[in-house]
């Protein structure tokens, strides 16, 4: 038995030893306060490699190529960016380079940095701070906005030319839902006590 | 799941943000930072300044609105004419083209949610200043909301630049970005900081206190 407060509303609670996949709710404002994951350590790392092979492919294939005529337009998550810098839209550049690319990548290497570890029992240098990271970067990290955005550019552009989807499209929407699978596998009061109680 | 009636502020103890350890809230002075004895993490029992911080980061957000929607999103230029358009504009095009449904979710995210936003969090705030103690659940889940949905505001910029990398035709057809994009973005981004910054704790607060 031990206690926690809730985030949002402060109520200190006395939590019981609690069944699998159960969640905390707090009895005063209703906001779920943790959930009790099922073998967290293998299933974050199982989803966070899947996500990367992934990731690789979203990223540097083209997800759209546009023809009109004899002419052939593609364009893909970096070579779009690039295009941006080159046209000098710098700003947007920037924000797309750390929402869409640089985020979810330190996010990946994040989670195996902490898991890679606990999974193997070694301590590691920064493993706090790291782990803290992760958390506060988690709404910054907005591929699955991006891919929302490509299907409307999509619908947008079928109405001027042919457009053909690329590799990239399907990577794009199976590393949404695997980059989600790998952050719910991830139990924070469990990583946050086996990281307390290391150091 | 048993609760105690009293919050942790009431008990002298503080919760981390970070790592949600409970521990006893240490006396520091000024120039001093209580740490959390598990993670190092900077312990406040509230997050500091809130009410300030997510009314300037509301108000520079509201600013940022007006530009966002009145200048031109993006520039197309096709066989020599140009064609600016806001977001609104944007907006018509697709109704009238028969696309409502993407008409629908542009409107939402790009002019409906931020200033649902703004609404949501200035009441939350003047909620928390004039102490108002009238369904404090159901403010923090207006919060909760709040906070979750902000950042799908920003799928009409990646529209943006998707369509400005693609459609490269030279005279055939042009698309650039407007100035709108920009301001946009930074609306974008800084009320998903001011919906962060606000502390739901507050509201609760004012309610124990009118408990005791």
């Amino acid at each position: 038995m031990h206690q926690i407060a809730c985030h949002e509303c402060d109520l200190i609670h006395n939590v019981p030893p609690m069944p699998a996949r159960a969640a905390a709710v707090c009895v005063r404002c209703g906001a779920v306060l943790f959930r009790v994951k099922v073998d967290s350590v293998n299933r974050t790392i199982a989803w966070t490699i899947s996500g990367l092979i992934l990731y690789v492919v979203a990223i540097t294939f083209p997800f759209l190529a546009m023809k009109s005529g004899s002419i052939v337009q593609e364009t893909g998550l970096l070579s779009g960016i690039r295009q941006l810098f080159e046209q000098g839209i710098i700003p947007l550049a920037i924000l797309v380079l750390l929402t869409c690319v640089v985020i979810p990548l330190i996010q990946m290497l994040g989670l195996l940095y902490i898991f890679i570890p606990l999974k193997l029992n070694l301590r590691v240098k920064l493993a706090i701070p790291v782990f803290r990271m992760f958390q506060h970067v988690k709404p910054w990290s907005m591929m699955e906005i991006y891919m929302l955005g490509i299907l409307i550019a999509m619908v947008k552009l079928g109405k001027m030319a042919t457009i053909v989807p690329g590799l990239a499209v399907v990577a794009f929407g199976l590393l949404i839902f695997v980059l989600n699978f790998a952050i719910t596998a991830v139990d924070s009061h469990m990583v946050w006590e086996r990281l307390g109680g290391e150091s | 799941m048993k609760a105690g009636f009293a919050s942790a502020r009431q008990l002298g103890l503080v919760s981390c943000h970070d790592c949600h350890l409970l521990s006893r809230m240490p006396n520091v002075t000024a120039h001093q930072a209580a740490c959390c004895p598990r993670c190092g993490g900077e312990l406040h029992q509230r997050k500091p300044n809130s009410i300030m911080r997510t009314w300037a980061l509301v108000i520079t957000g509201m600013v940022f609105y007006i530009p966002a929607n009145l200048l031109p999103m993006t520039i197309t230029s096709a066989l020599g004419s140009t064609q600016a358009d806001t977001i609104m504009s944007g907006v018509i095009y697709f109704i009238h083209s028969g696309s409502w449904e993407i008409a629908l979710v542009i409107f939402v995210a790009s002019i409906f949610v931020p200033f649902l936003k703004f609404i949501i969090i200035i009441y939350l705030l003047l909620s928390v200043q004039f102490k108002s103690i009238k369904r404090p659940k159901d403010r923090t889940l207006l919060y909760r909301i709040t906070e979750a949905v902000g950042r799908w505001s920003m799928v009409d910029i990646y529209v943006v630049t998707i369509l400005i990398a693609l459609v490269k035709l030279g005279v055939l057809a042009n698309i650039e970005a407007g100035p709108a994009a920009i301001y946009f973005a930074a609306m974008v981004a800084i009320t998903m900081l001011a919906a962060e910054s606000f502390d739901p704790r507050l509201i609760w607060d004012i309610v124990e206190e009118k408990h005791e």
